[in-house]
């Protein structure tokens, strides 16, 4: 399916959702909506986004946000899902691993380095790390005076 | 092989060593110790050990084109307690750290630790803005060789080799747990930092 003809299959699933044109479709959902828009897309027989390549957990400074990368291997197609504004004192989204398994470690891994909690995660623990680490080492505002020597690029 | 950075003369040039080693052990000690040290440089066996891409480089300094086996250095030992050295060959992360730490604490004595690239030597590209990586691998356990490069080619790898050899060659019986202090004050010396 083409980038055109997904964007039109969004559209009438009915999700409020910012739609834009790069490489891949990418389609922004607040954080509340995602896991039923991501559910959709599964389950759309148009769609059929039966395989989850990616997430990327990213720091925007004044909030966290999430990226999803999804593709059928029934239709070959790509699109993205990105979501922004998640809390930064408290930042929880839903997690996918329902619908995706892979998404279980990728989760696991966001959490560790980045914080971002997932609600309904079957083993929300750190993965990289130790589990007295304290903090999130990929976040922005990290600071550890005694591991890292600092240089400005 | 052509060793660049020192002529091939000075690197046999062990007069006034073994005139100072004569003197102090007596003709006794240093006929035996001659004997013992060729043995034991010349059948190094390294612990099968990499973490990253100077892992690759020390595979490739074993096989044929390189061939470490002509100096002496011979068969990797899957297990510490068959081997004589350790090159730390990659980057040491905090969490690699206590397994490295214990890989050389079961080495049997002597045992040689070679600190093969950047990362193993000082951190290399990891020194600045890094959270996980060990900034040296001397905070943890007894360096003998340190051999820079990033990865360092075979050739820096076969003259880091060559000279752990000519340490071995100077050692003595006579003193034999001169070594052994080494390692075991090393803790007490060089205390793991404060999280």
């Amino acid at each position: 399916m083409t980038n055109q003809q997904l964007e039109e299959v969004v559209k009438r699933l009915g999700v409020e959702a910012v739609i834009s044109e790069a490489q891949f479709l990418t389609v922004e959902v607040p954080f509340d909506k995602l896991f039923d828009l991501a559910r959709n897309l599964k389950e759309n027989e148009q769609t059929q986004m039966d395989y989850l390549i990616l997430i990327t957990g990213v720091d925007y400074v004044s909030s966290f946000g999430c990226t999803y990368l999804l593709t059928s291997t029934t239709h070959n197609h790509y699109m993205v899902l990105k979501t922004r504004n998640i809390d930064k004192a408290n930042p929880r989204v839903d997690s996918v691993t329902s619908l995706w398994q892979t998404a279980e470690y990728h989760e696991r891994e966001i959490y560790d380095l980045m914080g971002i909690t997932f609600n309904n995660h079957p083993d929300m623990r750190r993965m990289f790390l130790d589990e007295s680490w304290v903090g999130h080492p990929l976040r922005k505002d990290y600071v550890d005076e005694s591991n890292i020597i600092e240089r400005k690029y | 092989m052509a060793i660049k950075s020192m002529k091939e003369s000075d690197f046999k040039d062990t007069d006034t060593l073994d005139q100072q080693m004569l003197e102090e052990n007596g003709i006794f000690f240093t006929t035996v110790d001659s004997i013992l040290n060729w043995g034991r440089s010349n059948s190094i066996w390294p612990l099968t050990f990499a973490t990253s891409c100077c892992g690759i480089e020390m595979m490739a300094t074993a096989a044929a084109r390189h061939d470490f086996a002509r100096f002496g250095i011979e068969v990797y030992r899957a297990s510490p307690r068959q081997a004589d050295v350790i090159v730390v060959a990659g980057t040491i992360v905090n969490k690699m750290a206590p397994v490295l730490r214990r890989l050389y604490d079961q080495m049997a004595e002597p045992k040689y630790v070679v600190a093969m690239g950047a990362c193993a030597v000082s951190g290399g590209p990891f020194f600045y803005n890094s959270y996980h990586v060990l900034k040296g691998v001397d905070h943890l356990i007894p360096v003998d060789v340190y051999i820079p490069g990033c990865p360092p080619r075979p050739e820096a790898f076969l003259y880091g080799i060559m000279q752990l050899q000519r340490k071995i060659k100077k050692e003595t019986i006579k003193n034999k747990y001169a070594r052994k202090n080494v390692a075991n004050n090393y803790d007490e010396k060089n205390p793991l930092p404060e999280k």
